[in-house]
């Protein structure tokens, strides 16, 4: 398996980023909001605030994205694993209207639909720009004009 | 929020939490593009083999150094603004000054249809703010 194979557990991958980083900023931002304010003079509180227990399950929430983003990372191109990870927004506008009950306005509809529209861009694109195949001994405007890029 | 100085915290707020993002993600790419496959890595060295390769890494160092630093911008802005405005105007510049430094610093190939995805993505996460 090469570096520029999409395969079924590279897309699921890609799905554990989406789902562990919109439940960990959401977690962090419920337990933010249940300490109040944090000032500038007292920037000690941030680090307090680690051990709320909502900030410290979004913590551990965001320490499961970060693994499976390096993993991806490895894998794929940055500009290639943001986008494509990005259906998280998505999922939690579908959740906060049929689990929620929440209303979604037209424009936040219009949000998903540029948001599934630019994932579905990237995704069937290629995944990760090859350097190897460039000449060794070559300048680097040459390099850049001979980069291969492959799904 | 229409006093001047509100919104110039506001924009401080999130130009800091985009700016760290960036520098760590960039960081943290180029360290992953380095060290190669981490399954590859984890099959022959298993799973703290990969861990030991990964953390050693001075610009995955660099990066999460960044990283941090844009979390803990994170949590100060929650602390004072919504998420649903901080969330996604941090996100959709993100995407943007990702794209890029991604193109001037990793050298990788963000042509049209990549650039139509990250200001897709860039558009729609901000619309979601409304």
């Amino acid at each position: 398996m090469t570096h520029s194979t999409m395969t079924f557990r590279r897309y699921l991958v890609l799905g554990v980023i989406t789902v562990t980083a919109s439940c960990g900023d959401t977690f962090l931002s419920r337990g933010m909001k249940s300490l109040g304010p944090v000032s500038l003079a007292h920037p000690a509180a941030l680090i307090h605030a680690i051990f709320s227990p909502w900030v410290a399950a979004g913590i551990v929430l965001l320490i499961g994205f970060f693994a499976s983003y390096l993993t991806a990372l490895s894998w794929a191109d940055l500009t290639y694993v943001l986008p494509a990870s990005s259906l998280g927004y998505v999922i939690m506008t579908l959740l906060a209207k049929f689990w929620l009950h929440e209303h979604v306005s037209h424009t936040r509809w219009l949000g998903v639909i540029f948001i599934t529209a630019g994932v579905g861009f990237v995704t069937r694109g290629p995944s990760y720009t090859d350097h190897s195949t460039s000449a060794p001994a070559t300048s680097s405007v040459e390099v850049d004009d001979s980069e291969e890029v492959r799904q | 929020m229409t006093n001047p100085h509100e919104l110039l915290a506001t924009a401080a707020m999130i130009g800091s939490i985009v700016v760290w993002a960036t520098a760590g993600d960039i960081l943290t790419a180029s360290a992953m593009r380095q060290l190669g496959d981490l399954d590859v890595i984890r099959k022959r060295s298993g799973l703290w083999g990969a861990a030991a390769a990964v953390v050693s890494n001075s610009q995955f160092g660099l990066g999460v150094a960044c990283l941090a630093l844009s979390f803990f911008s994170l949590l100060f802005a929650f602390s004072h603004r919504d998420l649903s405005l901080i969330g996604p105007a941090a996100t959709s510049l993100t995407f943007v000054t990702n794209a890029l430094a991604a193109k001037f610093f990793l050298h990788e190939n963000v042509d049209r249809r990549r650039w139509t995805a990250a200001i897709f993505v860039c558009v729609g996460v901000a619309l979601l703010a409304f």
